[in-house]
């Protein structure tokens, strides 16, 4: 049977959907690359610090395995195990290939790579390249990605955006609409698989680190189509970023790699010049309560302690919502050469050089641990098979997702460093997987009536038409800055029952008020304004899933915090105590004389709390708003146990 | 200096061809506010400072930290990134533009698809065999890698090209930043192993040669990439190259 000819659509071209794209190439099969913008100007641009990869240079003992162990505990156990253990161990082949690829990664003296430290680790397993790491890693990957273009096998459409898949009777996906953005036409492309690599969300909070286009619409979209959205309710909030109105710069994790330290003047009446303050007027608090893992504990941690000192303790720096994040002690020629990328970025929006004045840093929404839900296969042996359709499948047939929109590689909680790895892990892995989907499949796209297209691109001029219609009294941009307002407010770091049901209450009156919508501009060409209202009714629904999500959820787990269930870890307590009460518990019940005062109860505690909350989100699309519904997590290679830093 | 509002003088098009025209709006002064923050405002409140309601002004931008490039423009006649433009160090009226060296889309949008295709031309890649794991790159000297990093962190974002004297809307000329990036894959070992065919590739029409020296690309860039020294060391390696092939051909 001659073999029919395979297209393949890749939606994104961050770091997930140009390292998809690169594989998929590899196999010879076309893929339809769909960017709101050219994929060089891609939000991964902005990674700053480095990426994962245990390779051990310094013979600190590192090893996949530690790295496996670190970012499930980062995560609070909350992914599934096999997928998090595959990645760690393809990390340094993908650095290796990076490296290939020609990224300018820093060296050592005698020309290997050079790795760093980064939060939620004891280990320097960061590869870097100055403080621009994601830029680098993106240029390469675009790089390939054009060698592929100019051979014929990539079709790049930049400046279009995708609004929906084509699901035929079946619920199967047979292709994408697609809006273009410069002419302002909308048509539908068939295809035999759809992969979505179209980044994260941030820009529900209006402010965050993330990049412009990170609305999280192609995820919404999906969701609405049938797709399971997975852990909505665990944000990422940055402890690290300078404040803007229209951003919040992130100062990167690397910062504290090479040696930042985070601290406040003990007496919050102290207004002194920082550097006039001497060492026993500085309050190290990361370092005094964390003294294993001091500046680098990992993201939750480091927020909720800065909360604590802004907040509660009124601590931050001239009353304002601030602390220090320190790097005058370091040479400056050491600053520049490995952290040029933020000091620059430091200097050129407050006009202060770190080198010589502390930066005032606040914690900032930064990434989205949850996304839409993706399947995988694992080996038998505590691996992933890397040839199965399965893969980053969404629960819609065909419909693909890889990158910062699925929701499978960090649990509770990311560490730093982690996701530039997720990004192109899940972009090959989906490469070998999505071309035997293709070559499974029971008719290719060709074979698939028109009429299926017509109707979807029906559909889509029907909703733009609609949309450029309304003619009411609200801006949508305004509206989109009070829905970040309000997530800003209720559903950040410290959350709390009431004002979550609070924060739904004001997402109906939201979603009440979109109805009134004012289209600002209705013309065809180059028109942004229709492309956002429709963008900002899918934010809607998404700061949904999250509100719920975290409502439902009572408990602390990685980044979900909610004060009223907090477990209260006794002083001293070791993880490996937990372990041990498990192993007794075979044996009879556990004595409390065997355990220092208060720990017993503590363990028993948490041991409940698993049993009811160790559990992954399931948001589904009914009656305009999400079902929550929970799946067990893989937990076949580690005990989970109770996480700690000190 | 404490000021109350900030005047946006901005030059507008409707599309590629149509006639331009100019709107002013006055906005309430904000701390820490920059050119897109100004801009967004005006999406919130699309209304000039003699009260007439208008569409919101379009322009690209993406990161917002003067890394992916998108948002270059004119901001009071001086070619910038949109994002580090701070409202508090510009003069008053602050005067926007679209990029005068590439064809305009809509009101500060310009299309920058020839910088892409460019390096198309010149083979912007290191040719590896293909992305399975045969092992670690080739091991070169920090320095190398230093000079190298500052080559590649060249965003396409046009600034050098809007600033030469020498490139124009209509004609062919490559312009600093594709030079640049000649260099920058010739330096790696690599990269290297097709030096020729990229050297080749700016020594056609519209290449190097072209090059009159204006120097104005470097002062200009903002990731203060060496361009003048790119243009100088491809003007070498491209006259070897000439000389090369006349002894053998
Ligand atoms: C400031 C900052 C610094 C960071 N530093 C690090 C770090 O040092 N290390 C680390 O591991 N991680 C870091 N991260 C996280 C990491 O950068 C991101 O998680 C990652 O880059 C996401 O990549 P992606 O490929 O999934 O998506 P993105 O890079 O966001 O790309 C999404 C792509 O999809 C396109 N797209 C989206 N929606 C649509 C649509 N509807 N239609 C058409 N196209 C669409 C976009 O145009 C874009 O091309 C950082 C994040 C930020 C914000
Ligand atoms: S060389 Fe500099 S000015 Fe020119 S495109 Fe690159 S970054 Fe912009």
């Amino acid at each position: 049977m001659p073999k029919r000819e395979k297209k393949i659509i890749v939606i994104g071209g961050g770091l997930a959907g140009l390292s998809a794209t690169m594989k998929i190439c590899e196999f010879k099969v076309k893929v339809t690359l769909v960017s709101f913008q050219p994929v060089k100007r891609s939000h991964s641009v902005c990674a700053q610090g480095g990426i994962n990869a245990a390779i051990d240079t310094k013979g600190e003992g590192d090893s996949p395995e530690i790295h496996f162990y670190d970012t499930v505990k980062g995560g609070d156990f909350l992914a599934h195990q096999p997928l998090v253990r595959d990645m760690c161990h393809q990390g340094p082949a993908i650095i290796r290939l990076m490296d290939r690829m020609g990224v300018a990664f820093n060296r050592t003296p005698e020309g290997h790579l050079d790795f760093r430290r980064f939060g939620g680790t004891l280990y320097s397993r960061t590869a870097f390249a100055g403080a621009t790491t994601g830029q680098q890693l993106v240029y390469a990957l675009d790089e390939q990605v054009r060698r592929h273009e100019r051979d014929g096998l990539v079709q790049k459409l930049e400046w279009h955006e995708y609004l929906g898949a084509v699901v035929d009777g079946a619920g199967v996906c047979r292709g994408a609409v697609v809006h273009d953005l410069r002419a302002g036409n909308i048509f539908a492309i068939a295809a035999d698989a759809v992969v979505l690599a179209t980044g994260g969300p941030g820009q529900l909070y209006a402010r965050s680190t993330n990049s412009t286009v990170c609305t999280g619409s192609a995820a919404a979209s999906a969701y609405h189509q049938g797709a399971k959205y997975a852990n909505g309710e665990f944000f990422q909030i940055h402890p690290t970023a300078i404040p803007g109105q229209d951003k919040l710069r992130l100062m990167s994790e690397s910062a504290r790699g090479e040696g930042g330290r985070i601290w406040v003047p003990r007496d919050p009446g102290d207004n002194r010049d920082p550097l006039k303050i001497p060492e026993e007027d500085r309050y190290y608090f990361l370092e005094e309560n964390h003294p294993l893992f001091g500046n680098l504990v990992p993201r939750d941690v480091a927020s909720r302690e800065i909360y604590d000192v802004v907040y509660n303790r009124k601590l931050g720096v001239g009353g304002q919502p601030m602390v220090y994040l320190d790097l005058t002690h370091q040479p400056p020629e050491l600053l520049e050469r490995r952290l040029g990328g933020i000091i620059d970025i430091y200097r050129k929006f407050t006009g202060q050089d770190p080198s010589r004045v502390p930066m005032k840093i606040f914690p900032a929404v930064h990434y989205s641990m949850g996304g839409l839900w993706v399947d995988y296969e694992g080996d038998g042996h505590g691996m992933i098979d890397h040839k199965s359709p399965r893969n980053q499948m969404t629960s819609i047939p065909g419909l693909y997702a890889a990158g910062e929109v699925d929701y499978q590689y960090h649990g509770a909680n990311r560490l730093g460093a982690n996701s530039l790895l997720s990004c192109i892990y899940t972009g090959l892995l989906i490469g070998p997987g999505v071309v035997r989907y293709c070559d499974n499949l029971d008719k290719g796209h060709d074979a698939v009536p028109s009429s299926l297209f017509d109707q979807a691109k029906k559909n889509w001029d029907n909703r733009f038409a609609e949309i450029k219609r309304m003619n009411g009294r609200e801006n949508p941009y305004a509206l989109h800055r009070e829905l970040g307002d309000l997530l800003l407010t209720n559903v950040l770091i410290v959350r709390e029952n009431k004002k979550l049901l609070e924060t739904l209450d004001g997402i109906d009156g939201i979603e009440a008020r979109f109805k009134d919508i004012k289209c600002l501009d209705t013309s065809d060409w180059s028109n942004p304004t229709p492309s956002f209202i429709n963008q900002l009714y899918n934010m809607v629904h998404l700061s949904r899933i999250i509100a719920k999500g975290a409502l439902l959820r009572d408990e602390c787990r990685g980044a979900h915090y909610k004060p009223e269930f907090d477990l209260n870890q006794p002083d001293r307590f070791d993880p490996h105590e937990f372990i041990d009460y498990l192993e007794k518990k075979h044996y009879g019940p556990p004595r409390e004389e065997d355990y220092p005062p208060g720990h017993l109860a503590y363990m028993q505690r948490f041991e409940a709390n698993e049993e009811e909350w160790l559990k992954t989100t399931i948001a589904q699309y009914k009656n305009n708003g999400p079902e929550i519904s929970y799946e067990a997590v893989d937990l076949s290679l580690v005990t989970p146990r109770p996480r700690k830093y000190d | 200096m404490t000021r109350e509002t900030i005047a946006l003088k901005i030059k507008r098009q409707d599309a590629p061809g149509a006639k331009p025209y100019w709107n002013v709006f006055k906005l309430p002064y904000l701390p820490h506010a920059n050119v897109i923050s100004c801009l967004q405002e005006i999406q919130r409140n699309p209304v000039t400072a003699d009260g007439k309601t208008v569409t919101p002004v379009t322009w690209d931008c993406n990161c917002l930290e003067e890394v992916c490039g998108s948002c270059t423009m004119l901001i009071n006649g001086r070619v910038r990134q949109a994002c580090t433009a701070l409202v508090d160090i510009l003069e008053d009226p602050i005067v926007l533009k679209p990029m005068s060296k590439f064809p305009v889309v809509r009101d500060l949008q310009v299309d920058r698809s020839r910088m892409f295709e460019n390096l198309k031309k010149i083979k912007g890649w290191i040719e590896i065999d293909g992305s399975y794991d045969i092992g670690e790159g080739p091991v070169f000297p920090e320095k190398i890698r230093e000079k190298a990093y500052a080559l590649s962190q060249c965003m396409t974002c046009g600034c050098c090209l809007e600033a030469c004297p020498q490139f124009t809307l209509t004609n062919d000329f490559m312009g600093a930043a594709t030079f640049s990036q000649v260099r920058y894959f010739n330096l790696h070992p690599t990269g290297a192993m097709n030096k020729e065919e990229r050297l080749e590739a700016v020594m056609k029409s519209g290449g190097i040669a072209d090059c009159g020296n204006a120097q104005v690309c470097v002062e200009v860039c903002p990731k203060k990439i060496p361009l003048t020294e790119s243009i100088a060391e491809i003007g070498r390696e491209t006259t070897l190259q000439l000389l090369k092939n006349l002894v053998l051909k």
